[in-house]
């Protein structure tokens, strides 16, 4: 599959207002990935200003998110798009909320930084969550890959990946609980570590929502709350 | 307006049982109306279709679509014949109206027409009244009983959705109609004889949008009754009105599918093409 099917339209126009939306897209999404780095340095660091800069990122995203939205109902109401085109522009009203969504737990993660970085307590490293962290990035990335490509190969491995990223929670959770169990002065610390660990989770799964609208966008194929199964035989369909 | 203060309960177990039975398949196998076979049609030395094959399913709204020259007037013209009177038409292969071959030597021409009736791009009234207009096609067949043709005149004009808008002037001149009116007016004609099939070649593109509408929501109504296979350059109206749409380029039919599936994911490069106004 190739980019090509943005363009071509007799009507010039009508191209330009789609490349725009897929543009917006890609801002967006790199803003996105971009808040989440930082928000981990923040956090990780206790830097106030890092998480700041977050915080004001959000507006941005909310921005986009809004005029992409707009642009989407305008050539709607306009142009009555068919097939890929449609395609195209239902999954965008979808994908740009879950990108939205990110943002929101990129903020959360930020705001806690502050809140850490104002506390008296010890700071270290919090490298638990070093791993989720990679993964969770790795999702999203593969995830505004495909878009940006229109290429499935990116993100055929995608629900594994939450599976595991679920897993990877999970025992975060598990390894937090005994540190608390065994030391009742690190409680306030482990429940800090929680919420980034529930925060980077959700942004698992928010990816994954983007690469099963993808899949949609490109293939016509509906793969959400579908099993593993199904959802590779949709990808080996041939359209 | 009140506000009801009683809350909806909703039927969970109602809705679980729902969600399980199977969906319907768009595209599951239809009672067959139209069945046309390897359909080749040249004009003189000209091809203008290639070896067609389609089932036309039974009282459903098929459209056919595709840009000017693609054949598709052409293939609709062949269902009743209507390409008989133009001396350079050559055809062969087969259309099947419920399993007899309408090309055969034994089929009498305007019996076929009076089973397959058909609605022109231009509403075509006779200059005469209303009344006569639709009564035409009873008369041309000796009935001249003025009860029955009351019953058939009134049934028609309703089932065309004209009824309310004619009935004060029924001997009025047709000529005196709006151009929506002769439309559903020469569809009260074409219903008056009972045919099973209607064939409407571009029936709504002189129209108003409104008018278009009305013709629209007529056809939705009609296909309780009959087969019904549209002609159409407007493609947002096939998507509206059609079940089955068939996509054609140069003479060949490149898609044939449910129109819900050709207007959201089509198989053919082409069909996506054409109805996302792409480069050919």
């Amino acid at each position: 599959m190739d980019t090509k099917r943005f363009g071509q339209h007799i009507s010039h126009q009508f191209d330009n207002e789609l490349e725009d939306i897929r543009n917006k897209v890609l801002t967006m999404g790199g803003v996105v990935e971009e808040q989440i780095v930082l928000a981990v340095k923040a956090f990780t660091r206790a830097d106030i200003e890092l998480a700041e800069t977050v915080i004001q990122q959000d507006d941005v995203v909310n921005n986009l998110e809004m005029d992409i939205d707009h642009e989407c109902t305008e050539i709607l109401a306009k142009r009555q798009p068919a097939a890929f085109d449609l395609r195209l522009l239902l999954a965008t009203i979808k994908i740009i909320t879950d990108l939205e969504r990110i943002g929101d737990e990129a903020c959360r993660i930020a705001k806690m930084s502050i809140q850490l970085a104002n506390s008296e307590y010890y700071h270290e490293g919090f490298h638990e969550i070093q791993h989720l962290v990679d993964m969770v990035k790795q999702m999203l990335h593969q995830s505004l890959d495909a878009f940006a490509r229109m290429d499935l190969s990116q993100v055929a491995d995608i629900k594994n990946q939450d599976v595991k990223a679920d897993r990877e929670y999970v025992s975060i959770v598990r390894q937090l609980i005994t540190r608390m169990m065994e030391d009742p002065r690190h409680i306030s610390r482990a429940l800090d570590i929680l919420w980034i660990a529930r925060a980077l989770e959700r942004i698992g799964d928010h990816s994954c929502n983007i690469s099963e609208q993808v899949i949609y966008m490109v293939k016509g194929k509906d793969v959400r709350h579908t099993t593993q199964e199904e959802f590779e035989q949709a990808l080996a369909e041939k359209r | 307006m009140t506000t009801s203060t009683q809350t909806h309960t909703i039927d969970i177990n109602a809705l679980m049982q729902k969600q399980a039975e199977p969906k319907q398949d768009d595209e599951a196998k239809q009672e067959v109306c139209i069945k046309i076979q390897n359909f080749n049609l040249f004009y003189g030395e000209k091809q203008a279709l290639h070896g067609i094959n389609m089932d036309i399913p039974k009282k459903k709204v098929t459209a056919y679509i595709g840009p000017s020259g693609c054949g598709k007037s052409t293939l609709l013209r062949s269902i009743n014949r209507m390409n008989d009177l133009i001396d350079s038409v050559k055809i062969d292969g087969k259309i099947l109206l419920d399993g007899n071959d309408i090309y055969d030597k034994s089929v009498n021409v305007a019996d076929l027409r009076r089973r397959v009736g058909m609605v022109f791009q231009k509403p075509n009234p006779f200059p005469k009244s209303i009344y006569e207009n639709v009564a035409y096609g009873l008369r041309i067949q000796g009935i001249n009983d003025r009860r029955v043709l009351d019953e058939v005149v009134e049934k028609s004009l309703r089932g065309a959705a004209l009824w309310d808008e004619v009935k004060d002037r029924l001997n009025e001149n047709a000529l005196g109609m709006s151009g929506g009116q002769q439309q559903r007016l020469v569809i009260a004609r074409a219903i008056a004889i009972e045919p099973e099939v209607m064939l409407l070649d571009e029936p709504a593109s002189a129209l108003d949008p409104i008018s278009t509408l009305k013709i629209e929501e007529l056809i939705h109504e009609l296909k309780e009754k009959y087969t019904i296979v549209i002609v159409t350059h407007n493609m947002q109206q096939a998507a509206r009105v059609s079940d089955y749409t068939a996509f054609m380029y140069m003479g060949d039919l490149i898609e044939f599918g449910a129109t819900n599936r050709i207007f959201t994911n089509p198989e053919k490069q082409q069909t996506e093409d054409y109805i996302t106004g792409r480069y050919g």
